[in-house]
């Protein structure tokens, strides 16, 4: 159990937390009309006169979409249902040009899944938890009002009006704003790597209903508010720590919670109550009647099996046990699928360009990746995708220092100069002269000159002062320019020392 | 169950459609005649009696995923989209401004 | 010569491909005869002459080319004004859409134009195609061309109902304005309307005909179908208007049978069902006679006669009631003053002020009646004493006919419970007037092709009409059932001319 706890002046309350996400779900056209779902297109312009329900016209599914939502949820271990169909919700407001949205509420989809969040101390998870997933359910995006271009006017643009949703329910089974948080990324990761959802949580395509409510510890469910499109895993931190502190103050002054939408303001870090959605209470679900039921052959729901990758929590276990990676790297490499995938490759063009077995690279990939390529691309404010160099280029360089081309701290320059030049690890070992020198009669007389220009130290080394090795080890390959081979630089001052 | 003025309102509300008092009045004793008529289906068995899902049995087509397959549903049509439209503004539908 | 206006559409076709007249020609007199008519009778809320001539045009040019012709090349039509027609105003027959100029054709329309026909212009009908008289249109009551005798050799001045809510289509096609005209039937509003003028129509299976730019009514219900003069008229139209459209997800994916090619009237080995639950306590007399004339002809066609039972047909009426209204609801909340048709926008007001003004101005009494029942029996706590009883009720309706398909090929029964009443005679009370399509509805609940044939004339000397049921997809059975009735029917009587 979470021991988040809110303490209030009258004591201790818990936050019951259930999220509702509406994912985009990835595809070229829209759930029932064939216009386009990119984003950022000039306002109207992919709106077909499906989108703009022009008298007559009729909603056919996009099957891709409805792929997607299977896949996605055979991805978080949910029940596919064969038979579904889809209900109209009833409202009326200027975007959404039916009068309805399509959705569904009596035979959604995907049912009962689950996904799993880790332990994650410093974040306030003591123990990994399982979260319930109560279903999915396919839908239509609605579109979007402006309301700064006009003195009088809001404006209408249908270009997301009709875009393939998810609304993924999750069980109320969150109890604090970090295992929310830490569920929320999961989703995202899980989705990333299935590709139903590109999880681009500022364009809009990944959003948060934050549904909460605060209880004493061991009492039955409070009332809840629902807080809409949460953009943001910090906002929905941010929405719940702020919700469950309102609701307990309510509560503490003896007033009552009111279950209602309300809306989070960024810049305040607060939730206000949405009165505009006030009435909008009685949908008036039905079964929509221009669209017949969804049946789902066994070969097809099959299909999206088969077609799943390795999700995260394999990939996670495999990189530890089979790699032999740490649970730290393990985990960071596996948060993202592009991470993933650019390590994956690393790896095996490193363990080619070897001859070794992937699992003799791995690690060393794996501990360069976290520590030297994340730090220098941190430093450069970039992320892994947009690194200048790709796994081809690292691979190269690791592979340098792998047979010994180089040391590890030449390495470090050589990636430095890489970043900075675009050229390849070969081409600026060879230009700079950067060579690991395994020449002995090199190091014999850097060393031979090392130790005549420090013959008080060497005295003091034979004293017992064998502290000192390393300084003399220090200095002849500053001598050598960092080149020498940092064993035959050992193995020659050893015997020079005798 | 019958409907009183009360219901007749927020009904009418609901639907978006503007009444007058004496609209109402006249609606009240109408919707509850229509009401009651259609009430008698209370009066059938309909123990283990699926509700209809589709007239002629059949199921939902697949689309493929492709944009503007048919132009008749595809996008890149604000012209026609527009060409209709009570207050047409820079390329989108103008409507009294709305406070969230 | 006959008059050209008095050629069936098979007629006109095949005198047009034989270069007995032009296509021009035809259209030029229906055209005169549509203008001759349009004041008293109403029947058109816009003509569109210019459109008739030219397809015509393009017609005589093909066959001057010796092109081959379409189906229906040089055949001008009606089309009743709820089929969207680009370029040319569609309405619904109401306000909330007067002006409203679509920027795209119905699929049934446009394969209509693609067979070669043309078209008179927009046929009015009830608003929304909700009603049973044509007295719901915005734009005007139609005024059936049929009279009654006054019982000295003329006419009675009363005017009458030309049924609904296909009714302008009804009253083109009996006054002679128009060779054919597309219908829609949602709970009769095709087969109601023929009986009432005298004339054939028939309402195929449900997905027969894409619903693609037809102006919802009950998405569930709504099939388009064709009205003309006779039986085979309605299988060459019904031939060119069905067929599978990817647009519409409820278009059945099934090939378009030759059924014109198939007619027969002979019905020996077939079985024709009598349902006794349509004899209802108090039925019109001369309607009873009526059936029992047609229980007659279809056994001299070879057909065996049998009594059916479909327990569930009193329930089809509340049941239509509440499923009909549910889907209207929805459907129409789309016109809302935003993307087209009136926007009605008192000072101040904000956008739900917009909406409730707009549907307000825009609506009639019927159709905000409806949406009203609709959002009623939808809204939270009454859907499933309403809603889902009455789907559950449709289910047994549908099994009913299942049934009673097991005896029978075809079902035959009354169109409708009287011929046609006056103007006003009925708009009083909303729910005698829906009593109109009870012998309709029951086919419409359950999918089922249907078709009504003129059977002769009641003692008032207005026009009755015969109604088949079919089993799903056959079509054919309905049409030759039809056409034996329409051969020993002899229906030969025809409006008098008053206008
Ligand atoms: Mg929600
Ligand atoms: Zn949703």
């Amino acid at each position: 159990m979470s021991s988040y706890r809110i303490h209030g002046a009258t004591g201790e309350w818990e936050v019951v937390i259930g999220l509702e996400v509406h994912a985009q779900i990835t595809t070229q056209a829209k759930l029932f009309s064939g216009s386009a779902t990119a984003f950022g297109a000039e306002p109207n312009t992919q709106v077909s006169l499906v989108d703009a329900a022009m008298p007559g016209m009729l909603p056919v599914l996009n099957g891709e979409c409805i792929r997607q939502a299977v896949r996605t949820g055979i991805a978080i271990n949910a029940q596919i249902n064969a038979w579904s169909r889809f209900d109209r919700k009833n409202y009326f407001y200027a975007d959404l040009p039916q009068g309805y949205q399509i959705s569904q509420l009596y035979h959604p989809l995907v049912g009962e899944g689950y996904l799993d969040i880790e332990a994650d101390e410093k974040a306030g998870i003591p123990v990994a938890k399982r979260i319930g997933v109560e279903r999915i359910h396919v839908e239509q995006d609605a579109g979007k009002l402006m309301h700064d271009q006009h003195p009088t006017m809001s404006y209408v643009d249908l270009n997301r009006s009709g875009v393939a949703l998810m609304e993924i329910v999750s069980r109320p089974d969150m109890t604090s704003p970090a295992e929310a948080g830490a569920y929320l990324s999961k989703l995202r990761t899980i989705l990333r790597y299935v590709g139903s959802c590109d999880g681009n949580m500022d364009q809009g395509s990944m959003r948060a209903d934050v549904n909460v409510s605060v209880r004493r510890p061991g009492e039955p469910l409070g009332t809840r508010t629902e807080t809409k499109n949460v953009n943001s895993v910090r906002f929905v931190m941010a929405a719940i720590e702020h919700e469950a502190n309102r609701q307990v103050d309510v509560l503490e002054a003896g007033g009552k919670i009111v279950q209602e939408t309300r809306l989070f303001d960024p810049d305040t870090g607060t939730t206000r109550s949405m009165r505009s959605k006030e009435d909008a209470h009685d949908y008036r679900y039905f079964p929509d009647p221009d669209l017949l039921p969804l049946v789902l052959e066994a070969a097809f729901i099959e299909e999206c099996r088969q077609s799943l990758p390795e999700l995260p929590d394999a990939k996670r276990a495999r990189y530890e046990q089979a790699l032999g990676l740490s649970a730290y790297n393990a985990a960071v490499l596996t948060a993202d699928v592009e991470t993933a995938r650019w390590f994956e490759r690393l790896v095996a063009l490193t363990a080619s360009k070897q001859g070794k077995a992937e699992a003799d690279v791995a690690k060393q990939a794996a501990n360069w990746l976290t520590s030297e390529l994340f730090g220098a691309l941190n430093k450069l404010g970039k992320g892994l995708l947009d690194s200048p160099i790709g796994p081809e280029a690292a691979a190269e360089l690791l592979a340098l220092v792998g047979n010994a081309t180089i040391s590890g701290s030449i390495a470090k320059q050589v990636l430095e100069k890489m970043l900075e030049t675009g050229d390849g690890a070969g081409e600026i070992v060879e230009r700079e002269g950067l060579k690991q020198t395994t020449d002995t009669g090199a190091i014999e007389a850097a060393a031979d000159a090392v130790l005549a220009a420090n013959a008080d130290k060497v005295e003091q080394y034979k004293g017992g002062k064998e502290a000192l090795f390393g300084f003399f080890v220090g200095q002849t390959m500053k001598a050598l320019q960092g080149k020498g081979n940092p064993q035959l630089v050992n193995q020659v001052l050893k015997a020079k020392l005798g | 169950m019958s409907v009183d003025t009360a219901t007749v309102a927020k009904i009418a509300s609901l639907a978006r459609i503007k009444v007058t008092e004496a609209d109402l009045e006249a609606m009240v004793p109408e919707l509850n005649g229509i009401l009651a008529w259609v009430e008698q289906l209370g009066e059938v068995d309909v123990t283990g009696v699926e509700p209809m899902t589709a007239v002629i049995p059949n199921t939902l087509r697949l689309r493929e995923d492709v944009v503007n397959a048919d132009p008749l549903t595809g996008g890149d049509v604000r012209d026609k989209v527009l060409a209709n439209a009570p207050a047409p503004e820079h390329g989108f539908f103008g409507v009294p401004k709305v406070i969230e | 010569m006959t008059a050209l206006t008095d050629l069936t559409v098979t007629a006109l076709r095949d005198g047009v491909a034989q270069g007995e007249f032009t296509a021009t020609e035809v259209a030029t007199a229906f055209n005169a005869a549509v203008a001759e008519a349009q004041g008293a009778l109403n029947a058109f809320i816009v003509t569109t002459p210019e459109k008739a001539l030219d397809a015509a045009a393009r017609v005589d040019a093909d066959r001057a080319a010796g092109k081959p012709l379409g189906k229906l090349a040089g055949v001008p039509i009606g089309m009743k004004d709820l089929f969207a027609t680009q370029g040319t105003q569609t309405t619904a027959a109401s306000h909330i859409l007067e002006g409203f100029v679509p920027q795209y054709e119905s699929t049934v329309s446009q394969k209509l134009w693609d067979a070669g026909a043309g078209m008179l212009g927009k046929l009015n009908l009830d608003q929304f195609a909700m009603g049973s008289s044509n007295e719901t249109s915005a734009f005007g009551n139609v005024i059936s061309p049929w009279r009654r005798p006054d019982g000295q050799g003329g006419l009675d001045t009363a005017a009458l109902a030309p049924g609904g809510s296909s009714g302008g289509s009804s009253a083109a096609v009996a006054a002679r304005i128009v060779p054919a005209a597309t219908g829609t039937d949602t709970g009769g509003s095709i087969r109601q309307p023929a009986a009432f003028t005298g004339i054939s129509g028939i309402k195929p299976t449900y997905g027969r005909c894409s619903r693609w730019g037809i102006v919802a009514f009950a998405s569930s219900l709504d099939q388009a179908g064709p009205m003309a003069r006779d039986v085979a008229d309605c299988a060459l139209l019904l031939e060119t208007m069905a067929g599978f459209d990817p647009k519409d997800s409820t278009s059945l994916n099934l090939p378009v049978p030759d059924w014109s090619a198939a007619l027969s009237a002979d019905l020996r080995g077939k079985k024709v069902g009598i349902p006794r639950e349509y004899r209802i306590e108090g039925l019109n007399a001369d309607v009873a006679k009526s059936w029992d004339d047609g229980i007659a002809w279809l056994k001299d066609a070879g057909a065996e006669v049998v009594d059916v039972s479909l327990p569930h047909t009193k329930y089809a009426l509340p049941t239509y009631y509440i499923i009909a209204p549910a889907e209207a609801s929805s459907n129409l909340a789309r016109y809302d003053g935003v993307r087209y048709g009136l926007r009605d926008l008192p000072d101040h007001a904000g956008l739900q002020d917009m909406y409730a003004a707009t549907r307000a101005a825009g609506f009639g009494a019927e159709v905000k009646r409806r949406i009203l029942i609709g959002t009623y029996v939808l809204s939270a706590g009454f859907y499933d004493a309403y809603y889902t009883q009455a789907q559950k009720v449709r289910t047994l309706i549908a099994r009913d006919f299942t049934e009673a398909f097991a005896q029978c090929d075809v079902i035959l029964t009354p169109t409708a419970p009287s011929s046609a009443f006056a103007l006003g005679e009925k708009s009083a009370d909303p729910l005698e007037m829906y009593l109109n399509d009870v012998f309709s509805v029951p086919a419409s609940l359950a999918g089922l092709p249907a078709m009504s044939v003129p059977a002769g004339l009641d003692s008032t000397g207005l026009p009755l009409g015969l109604h088949l049921i079919g089993k799903p997809f056959d079509e054919q059975g309905v049409l030759n059932a039809g056409l034996a009735l329409e051969q020993r029917a002899a229906f030969t009587a025809r409006p008098k001319k008053w206008w």
